[in-house]
């Protein structure tokens, strides 16, 4: 694996590259790019999402993940590059595209005045369904998602768990083949959440449905995740299944080790200091984060033990996604900061407000 | 997954997919056993869309409080005035009395005719003041462009149901007035009145649904339904109040006629510019066509020189010559019309829909 130290995109599994089996790749986008004026929102976006995977487009606000969702879509115009579902150009046929995409988006609304039943059955006539086929996809949804008891109450009066998941059943009227949702964790109870992520998995796994999943929410998302592309100022930073970022971390040998003993004092910080690789030690509470190049544990674990130190807490970060959210985000940060420090900064002031928009 | 599909090479016009009856409410085995069926290809005619939009539109019309009230507004004037209009219908010496009830007015009560022409805008603005805007806060249209329809038809459909319900109400309103007025007067209107009604209604309709146009297109433009309300209330009132005021002082200016030259040079140059600048106003066109459709004595509708009346028959126009006469003011409403709702399509079309 190359590491250039840039940050533009380094993809970690190179095994899948674009075209080699086009078939099974469901959503192709090549060098998909889209500029706000001078904001650069997405930039040069190559990435392929295979069928019935769930794919996790992971960033902060405001890292052009909604904008790459609306490209797709063909809700808005790529200023460069171009992007294909299932064979079909995404600004050229949106309409086709649309007929097989779901789009459940952030915060999906729905007519509060009328009732979830109604609701649906507005969405499946626009989607060209009828007569009893309609009714019966309805009920059959309804059931899915687990509000049948409330497909008669007026949207209004439903919680906001509810309004997701009847936000599901509404993507789903259409029978997609492929399912993007944009954030749809957010602001769900944990209980409402994990029914929710149950869901989703469900579509890909047992529907062989393919689905794309926007959030910066990572705990929900990488139980459910196959893969995941982080996106961090409209770069793709990196992308691949999460024990593929994770070996790719520890190359680039990152470690962040969570260290608490006692007695804490200049002797064991000493040590630490001299070991081989140590970057960094930061002190949390009374906890020790110790960044460095290897894995320092086999001499740590001796050296404490010999010395008679008591360990409360050793853990070797890296396993979730929130170290490898950390890393790279860090990284893409200081690419930044090096090459362009000031320039950055006033262009963070002046589209600001722009850029929280394009979350 | 064994789902099938023809790959890239098919223009994907046809798509292998998932049985309807399945919708993957079965595990793998129930998609992959229909793998290799073509099931028909779900290609949502733009038709299909915009019927279904039409009709969705049409019933959140209909059930609305909002509509309820506009109807009991129209019928509560329209009643008054006709109940003027019979009171003062024993003076008139007009031939065509049953248009009476329609124009004059009583003592203290407008015309059914004049009342329409100031509160017919707030038909068309309380049908279409929040059409998109309030759509985009609830965070409905981003979810509805995302279906398989044309864009476009987000807006037509709008417009459409708005004319519909329009249309339902002036004519329902129109006829019911009539008949109320045959009931209580004995009156019986013959065909060429029932014509010349008939041509008022709809003229009545394009009028209105100029208003909606441009409430559609305010709600586009502005973010809040306030918003949109009360640009589009200021230009009703800019219309029907001080656009005659602004002709008359712009004609004045350009055209004076405040000496004896002026007089002598200028009159009719500066009557024919103001009423053309007057008829800029929607208001204005419409108030002059109906007035000359619901009056046959009405001859002419621009400045009419003493030496043209030499000779001239004093008679009634027939209802193909007052058509005639207000042609141009049909075409020019309809054009008001077009401008405002096309303005708001392409607005509409070139807008990026996102969540707020």
């Amino acid at each position: 694996m190359a590491d250039n130290g840039t940050n533009k995109m380094e993809t970690v599994n190179r095994g899948d590259g674009i075209g080699s089996e086009k078939n099974d790749h469901v959503i192709e986008m090549s060098h998909l790019t889209k500029c706000y004026g001078k904001k650069v929102a997405v930039n040069d976006l190559t990435l392929s999402i295979r069928r019935g995977e769930v794919f996790g487009l992971l960033g902060p606000n405001g890292a052009g993940k909604t904008t790459t969702i609306l490209m797709l879509l063909g809700l808005t115009e790529p200023s460069g590059g171009q992007a294909t579902i299932e064979g079909m150009d995404c600004t050229r046929d949106p309409l086709g595209v649309k007929s097989i995409v779901g789009y459940l988006p952030d915060n999906a609304g729905f007519y509060g005045d009328m009732t979830g039943r109604q609701n649906l059955r507005f969405t499946g006539r626009l989607n060209g369904l009828d007569g009893q086929e309609l009714e019966d996809r309805i009920e059959t949804l309804l059931k899915r998602v687990d509000i049948e008891y409330a497909g008669d109450q007026k949207v209004g009066t439903y919680s906001r768990g509810m309004r997701q998941r009847l936000g599901v059943a509404d993507v789903l009227m259409k029978d997609p083949e492929v399912i993007i949702m944009d954030e749809p964790t957010l602001g769900i109870d944990p209980e409402g959440m994990r029914k929710l992520l149950i869901l989703i998995r469900q579509l890909a796994v047992e529907d062989g449905r393919t689905i794309l999943i926007s959030s910066h929410q990572l705990q929900q998302i990488q139980q459910i995740c196959d893969r995941v592309g982080i996106f961090i100022e409209g770069n793709l930073i990196v992308e691949g299944t999460l024990r593929e970022l994770e070996e790719h971390i520890r190359k680039e040998g990152s470690y962040l080790l969570e260290l608490t003993v006692q007695p804490l004092d200049d002797q064991l910080l000493g040590m630490l200091y001299q070991q081989d690789g140590v970057k960094k030690i930061e002190k949390e509470g009374d906890k020790f984060m110790i960044t460095s190049k290897k894995d320092i544990r086999p001499k740590l674990t001796q050296f404490l033990g010999e010395n008679g130190y008591t360990v409360y807490h050793l853990h070797q970060r890296g396993g979730d996604l929130d170290e490898i959210y950390r890393v790279y985000f860090e990284k893409a940060g200081q690419a930044d900061e090096r090459s362009s420090y000031e320039k950055n900064n006033k262009r963070r002031g002046r589209f600001g407000k722009k850029q929280k928009q394009a979350v | 997954m064994k789902k099938i599909t023809n790959g890239a090479e098919d223009s994907g016009k046809n798509k292998n997919r998932p049985s309807e009856g399945n919708l993957g409410l079965h595990a793998v085995g129930g998609l992959s056993g229909n793998g290799g069926q073509v099931s028909k290809a779900r290609r949502v005619s733009g038709f299909t869309g915009l019927y279904a939009l039409f009709r969705k539109e049409m019933a959140d019309q209909l059930r609305s409080r909002r509509f309820l009230i506009m109807l009991l507004l129209i019928g509560g004037t329209s009643f008054a005035s006709l109940y003027g209009a019979i009171s003062e219908l024993s003076e008139s010496t007009s031939d065509y009395l049953f248009l009476e009830l329609y124009t004059s007015s009583g003592s203290s009560i407008p015309s059914f005719m004049s009342f329409i022409a100031l509160l017919g805008p707030i038909v068309g603005l309380a049908l279409g003041f929040d059409a998109i805007n309030s759509e985009r806060q609830s965070n409905t249209l981003n979810r509805l462009v995302a279906q398989p329809i044309y864009r476009d038809s987000i807006i037509i459909g709008k417009f459409l149901a708005g004319t519909a319900v329009i249309a339902i109400v002036i004519y329902t309103m129109g006829i019911a007035l009539g008949a109320i007025g045959v009931l209580a007067t004995g009156l019986t209107p013959d065909g060429e009145e029932v014509l010349r009604i008939f041509f008022f209604l709809t003229f009545t309709v394009v009028y209105i649904a100029f208003w909606l146009a441009l409430a559609i297109l305010f709600s586009t433009v502005c973010r809040h339904s306030a918003t949109s309300a009360l640009v589009t209330i200021a230009l009703w009132i800019f219309f029907s109040i001080f656009m005659s005021l602004l002709a008359t002082i712009i004609a004045g200016a350009v055209y004076p006629i405040n000496t004896y030259y002026g007089q002598m040079f200028n009159q009719v140059k500066y009557y024919t510019l103001k009423l053309n600048l007057n008829r800029i106003s929607p208001y204005y066109l419409y108030s002059e066509a109906v007035t000359t459709i619901m009056n046959p004595s009405v001859r002419s509708v621009n400045v009419v020189t003493t030496s043209q009346l030499v000779g001239a028959i004093s008679s009634y126009l027939s209802l193909g010559q007052s058509l005639l006469l207000v042609w141009p003011h049909l075409v020019g409403l309809i054009a008001e019309m077009i401008v405002a709702f096309g303005c708001s399509y392409v607005g509409f079309m070139r807008q990026e829909i996102r969540t707020n």
